[in-house]
């Protein structure tokens, strides 16, 4: 009986050192050690390279813990924060809501003193759209001091692409520049019974990234705004129709079958292996189509233009971004390798090696054709992350969900306009 | 003395109640008490709302019923479909038949596959452009039927409720199977005697005696295809609109996409809870019929 009581002593003493070591604060504490958080699996060797290429530099180590797909990423950042073991460095994927609250919650050094050093040295580096989605401004509506969280390590468009071979098979030399050319092309598309525009649109943030675009050229930015903010009703004309684009689309035959459901790696495979007219898909895609098909020969575009009351605008600006943990012991070190990794050389070989477009605006001088185009439109691109206001999320599903029910006929432009104007009303009676 | 023996058998027990509470209880009991609170995973601090997120489940969260229903039907056609496939593959390897270990082997493959690589394969069978199942009815000659299964709103649902069946099958077969072999054949052999047909020697024989196997089963295959959600994630995302969500698909999007971690809590704590309901009205009803 006795070696019982002393074996089951054993196992809770055991078991309590795991549960309190798991409690403790991660990483090491070797200020010659880095611990970094990252979900880009396509990054992954480019980064390995860039460590091995630092430590050999200055003696520190960097070690890239890769965390994918994107959605496990983010929960584990996310239960990090309540168990205070976040790396040295990590990224936030999500809304500028969620990037408020992690730094109201004190997990995210503010970089402006940083920035600002030497005449705004590494503040001027970068392009300044990739900056302003890691920025918050004076009397931000995120209730977050102002200041700069996050160090952009690259940048990204998301345009619509074209196949140039199957154009010029339907009869075009030149991709569609407005909107009415376009639903012509798919009438053709139609005719031919080849596919039209393939995207990830079931994986739902990409329709609104589509749709956010068109109200911009539709109604102007300021009117996009005053929306959200509750000022302008989803039942407006305007709003009207650019749910009505969707119905045209659909009508014209532009639209892919099964584009309600589709995954953008289904999409990519698509347009990759030349069996879609056209894609809308973002600057990462330069990489993957590589390699699924080196030949493949394709041209970038801003989505053609409905109106020309107001510019065409798309969703662009800082890719992806790393964050220094406000609460690491290693937080001049961290800050350190990240001004290093956005510098001119290490952003040169990233952008070689992933296809992505660099965040040092002084690295553009040797891009690729189709990404050269994705860099391109950055002055056009805009993103919720910088309006300095966010839509409630259950608006945007209303919406989103609204135009696949749209394209599969199932509602029309107007009922969509009716049912989120009634969800945007539910949700400001609920905060007020 | 008897405080030692009494000290020694609650020494015996504690270590199960430890496990027990600290991996099952205390969570119940943290999620039911975020579920009265606004939070968005993030902030240390957290509003308490009271009732208020199991009110707005109940009055207004039309979707969230919707995905119940969603999920229902999931569960409708696998307790009816599935199982019935289940047992009849049971029956048939039951019996002394050529290669039935190879038959065991292959009914047992789908549900030891990954989901989301079922989903994925799946999703490519049932493509609109280029899946096999569209040029399979093509080359048959019903090119009538071949459309976009997973985008169409009228069979996305049930291509998915289909494809959880293939999927989940082999557990049934497998039980079926176990509970079929325990009947002893000395009731068969008893039943033919007494001049019983093989259609009565099922009737009063086997179907009594695997009552039992067949609420498990029945329980088994309503908590998994309640809360089915790989595979849906993996084949539609919940769409087309709102037509294949289900229930653990909106608890993740309050959590991931709202940020509303006490709601995303208060719906777990209403799914679980409608599960146990619904799990115990089975066994009841099922015991009153054995009665």
């Amino acid at each position: 009986m006795r070696k019982f009581y002393l074996v089951s002593f054993a196992i809770c003493i055991v078991a309590a050192g795991i549960l309190i070591s798991g409690c403790a604060p991660h990483g090491s504490k070797n200020a010659n050690y880095i611990t970094v958080w990252h979900w880009m699996t396509d990054r992954e060797a480019a980064f390995m390279e860039l460590a091995k290429r630092y430590e050999a530099k200055t003696g520190v180590r960097v070690n890239f813990e890769l965390y994918a797909p994107s959605d496990a990423y983010s929960q584990k950042v996310r239960a990090a924060t309540q168990g205070n073991t976040l790396p040295d460095v990590f990224g936030i994927l999500g809304e500028k809501r969620d990037f408020g609250a992690f730094i109201r919650a004190g997990h995210i050094l503010d970089l402006s003193p940083y920035m600002l050093a030497n005449n705004s040295e590494w503040k001027n580096q970068f392009f300044s759209k990739a900056l302003a989605v890691n920025e918050f401004a004076p009397g931000n509506n995120y209730s977050t001091p102002p200041g700069i969280y996050g160090v952009p390590i690259d940048v990204m468009t998301i345009q619509m692409l074209y196949n140039k071979d199957l154009l010029k098979q339907l009869g075009f030399n030149k991709p569609p520049k407005d909107f009415a050319e376009f639903l012509e092309i798919g009438k053709k598309i139609k005719e031919a019974k080849m596919q039209g525009l393939v995207s990830g649109w079931g994986e739902v943030w990409m329709i609104d990234c589509f749709a956010n675009g068109y109200a911009f050229n539709i109604m102007g930015k300021e009117k996009v705004l005053n929306t959200i903010k509750g000022k302008v009703a989803y039942t407006d004309p305007d709003w009207v129709k650019v749910l009505s684009l969707f119905k045209d689309m659909q009508d014209s035959g532009i639209l892919a079958t099964g584009l309600v459901t589709m995954i953008n790696k289904n999409a990519e495979q698509l347009f990759a292996n030349s069996r879609a007219v056209f894609a809308f898909n973002g600057s990462w895609c330069v990489n993957v189509y590589k390699g699924m098909n080196p030949n493949l020969n394709y041209g970038a575009m801003l989505p053609p233009k409905v109106s020309e009351k107001f510019p065409m605008s798309i969703w662009g600006g800082a890719g992806s971004s790393f964050m220094v943990n406000a609460k690491s012991g290693k937080k001049e070190e961290a800050v350190k390798f990240l001004q290093w990794l956005t510098g001119k050389e290490q952003q040169q070989y990233l952008a070689e090696a992933t296809n992505n477009l660099p965040s040092n605006k002084n690295t553009l001088n040797k891009l690729p054709e189709v990404l050269a185009q994705f860099a391109g439109a950055i002055e056009s691109s805009t993103h919720p992350n910088v309006w300095g206001v966010s839509e409630f999320p259950a608006v945007i599903e209303a919406f989103d969900k609204g135009i696949q029910s749209i394209i599969i006929g199932e509602k029309t432009p107007e009922q969509v306009a009716q049912h989120v104007q009634s969800v945007k009303e539910r949700e400001l009676a609920k905060k007020r | 003395m008897r405080i030692k023996d009494t000290l020694e058998n609650y020494a015996f027990v504690a270590p199960a109640v430890v496990i027990f509470s600290i991996f099952y209880l205390i969570p119940f009991l943290y999620v039911f008490q975020l579920g009265m609170f606004e939070w968005d995973g993030i902030l240390p601090t957290k509003t308490f709302i009271g009732l208020s997120n199991f009110i707005e489940i109940f009055t207004q969260d039309k979707i969230w019923w919707n995905a119940m229903l969603n999920a229902g039907y999931i569960t409708l056609i696998a307790l009816t479909f599935q199982n019935a496939v289940a047992f009849l593959l049971a029956l048939a390897c039951d019996r002394e038949i050529k290669m039935k270990n190879f038959y065991r082997l292959i009914f047992f493959i789908p549900p030891v596959l990954s989901e989301v690589v079922v989903g994925l394969v799946w999703q490519w069978i049932l493509d609109g452009n280029y899946g096999m199942f569209n040029t399979w009815l093509r080359g048959i000659g019903l090119p009538g039927l071949a459309h976009n299964w997973l985008s169409d709103p009228n069979t996305a649902l049930t291509a998915v409720a289909i494809v959880h069946c293939w999927k989940g099958f082999g557990w049934g077969f497998l039980i079926f199977l176990a509970g079929l072999q325990t009947i002893p054949r000395e009731l068969y052999e008893a039943a033919r005697v007494d001049g019983a047909n093989a259609g009565q020697s099922f009737k009063n024989v086997t179907i009594p005696l695997m009552i039992p196997v067949a609420v498990l089963v029945g329980i088994l295959t309503i908590l998994g295809s309640m809360q089915a959600f790989v595979l849906i994630i993996a084949m539609t995302g919940g769409g087309p609109a709102y037509h294949t969500e289900v229930p653990v698909l909106r608890i993740l999007a309050s959590m991931r996409a709202s940020s509303r971690f006490g709601y995303a809590c208060a719906q777990g704590i209403t799914f679980g809870v409608i599960l146990v309901a619904i799990s115990f009205i089975q066994y009841r009803f099922s015991k009153k019929e054995r009665a």
